[in-house]
């Protein structure tokens, strides 16, 4: 079966975003820009899955700006088969996605899809519940275990209290978290090869999919500061402090 | 306008996390509260006591025992018509659940909100917490999943909202329920604990994770958490995680000990009202948003501070 694995370009997660002076956003322009983090351990699984010969072919798909391809051209060194940008300049929402990945999931009919559960710049944790719920397909959100048997995926979820399994019939919509795996590092001969493997690039309305806004940003504020601390010298002076100054023991 | 609250339960009680959404929904109008479970009559009682709930909507059936998206969803989504607000509290129940209960919507959801507004405008962090955006929905119903450290818990005393039974949804069929493995822990929960003691990799192994935090946790009466290094290197469970991407806590006390203070650690503790740092390199970046900062080793300076209790 296919999988499909889509994956974000995020500012780095190293990178400590600056929020712009008037309020409009935060300040992105020349600033480093990678895979989101949990897009990585997603196309990674979706590898493993294909070295354990349940997945046939990985598709990669970005939406966004041109520079996705680079991100693309990522999860093809990470071992992805092909890929596919939506190609869109406009800022992309998580509903928008979920139907251009609907639209995707129709045309290329996988057995998995697989996704991050969150992207580190938005930090909205619904895309994949969206796609899921589109597409009418069942999700498994947060997983840190996947076994595919007998046409089920059996996925371990991290949840509140401790770890929760589910098993959900193909074709099923997983989400990644942190434990899942840890992606591998790529090559220079794989970043080559990624290279020369297909991509296609495609717009919104030839998907029948209108991105537009439903959420409109109308500030973004720098969060309140903390007011400065002090060092203590000692753990008798830091008792002191927390009994005496700050009340809380 | 109406809200609608979907409690987080156990069957038998409300889950804390319910009880700041609560809160949260009532800056919107009239609160009701969806209890879906199997069995779980004491915990729409529960929920009809909780101070400013006018209405509980029980649906009980085998097919939302333990909570599945795909059968949740359609249950809130057969009761929802009536309402503009859905708020869920931002825990993993809801944040599996309420994107999809959105899409079927044809709505956008607002993730993670930690203020309220007005009734389509709300600020929620982004960038782990390095930037609080300003947002308003322009879709007819809001769907909202609610940061619970943004609102105070409402009282769970006081209210005498009548219990209605609801009609329960089928069950898709399409996804099962295996089994659970909870974390057995006698201490107080952490996103509702008071202090919080907290481990970072610089405590070297499960062992000395437990040894040396362990007593501090006991005589704090605090719950336990760990930054992300500590857990992927195995010292401490996964729910233990406090950060962007686990555990958001905001305790009156927090103690990090040996925790270097990334970004991602930081989107998940820095507003707790005190935070103390305890560690022995003075360039660590959990100094710039401690009140109060001891550069010491942990291993001498916790039993340390245990004695000095």
């Amino acid at each position: 079966m296919k999988a499909l694995v889509p994956v974000k370009r995020v500012v780095d997660y190293n990178v400590k975003v600056r929020v712009k002076s008037d309020g409009t956003g935060v300040d992105i322009a020349n600033v480093k820009m990678s895979m989101n983090p949990f897009d990585e351990i997603a196309v990674e699984e979706a590898v493993r899955l294909k070295e354990k010969g349940v997945v046939t072919e990985i598709i990669a798909v970005s939406c966004g700006v041109t520079q996705c391809q680079e991100t693309l051209r990522t999860a093809m060194a990470i071992g992805a088969d092909r890929g596919i940008l939506v190609e869109c300049a406009d800022e992309l929402q998580p509903l928008a996605v979920a139907k251009l990945l609907k639209a995707l999931v129709d045309r290329e009919q996988p057995g998995l899809v697989i996704l991050g559960k969150q992207a580190i710049d938005d930090d909205c944790n619904q895309t994949g519940q969206m796609l899921a719920a589109l597409a009418d397909l069942p999700q498994a959100t947060f997983a840190s275990k996947v076994e595919v048997v007998d046409g089920r995926a059996v996925v371990t979820r991290e949840v509140d209290g401790g770890l929760e399994t589910v098993s959900v019939s193909l074709p099923a919509i997983i989400t990644t978290d942190l434990r899942l795996n840890e992606p591998r590092y790529v090559t220079l001969p794989n970043i080559m090869k990624a290279k020369k493997k297909p991509l296609e690039v495609i717009k919104p309305d030839a998907l029948g999919v209108n991105v537009a806004s439903r959420i409109k940003t109308l500030k973004v504020a720098e969060p309140a500061k903390r007011g400065a601390g002090i060092k203590v010298a000692d753990v008798a002076t830091l008792v002191a402090k927390l009994k005496n100054e700050a009340k809380v023991i | 306008m109406s809200a609608l609250v979907i409690a987080e339960h156990d069957n038998a009680s409300i889950k804390g996390a319910t009880l700041n959404t609560v809160t949260a929904a009532a800056q919107l109008g009239e609160v009701h509260v969806l209890v879906a479970g199997a069995n779980a009559a004491a915990a729409a009682a529960a929920a009809a006591q909780i101070a400013g709930v006018t209405k509980v909507l029980h649906a009980d059936g085998a097919s939302l025992a333990d909570g599945l998206a795909e059968n949740l969803a359609a249950q809130v989504l057969a009761v929802a018509g009536a309402y503009s607000h859905l708020l869920f509290p931002a825990t993993a129940s809801g944040k599996n659940v309420a994107p999809r209960v959105a899409a079927k919507l044809d709505v956008a959801q607002v993730t993670d909100i930690t203020k309220v507004i007005s009734g389509d405008t709300f600020e929620r962090p982004i960038y782990a917490g390095n930037a609080i955006a300003t947002v308003q929905s322009t879709d007819a119903v809001k769907v909202i999943t609610v940061r619970t450290t943004g609102f105070d818990a409402a009282a769970t005393t006081g209210g005498s909202a009548a219990v209605e039974s609801v009609a329960t949804v089928a069950d898709s069929g399409k996804s099962q329920f295996v089994g659970r493995e909870v974390t057995k822990s006698d201490r107080p929960e952490l996103t509702a604990a008071k202090i919080i003691v907290s481990g970072g990799r610089a405590l070297g192994s499960s062992d000395k994770f437990n040894e040396v935090l362990i007593p501090l946790a006991d005589k704090l009466g605090a719950a336990l958490g760990a930054s992300r290094a500590a857990v992927d290197a195995g010292y401490a469970p996964n729910d233990w995680q406090v950060g962007q991407t686990g555990k958001i806590v905001a305790p009156s006390l927090y103690i990090a000990a040996g925790i270097s203070g990334a970004i991602q650690h930081l989107a998940g503790m820095k507003d707790s009202k005190v935070i103390v740092a305890i560690n022995k390199d003075p360039e660590a970046p959990i100094f710039s948003v401690a009140d109060y900062g001891l550069e010491a080793d942990l291993f001498t300076a916790v039993p340390e501070l245990v004695k000095a209790l």
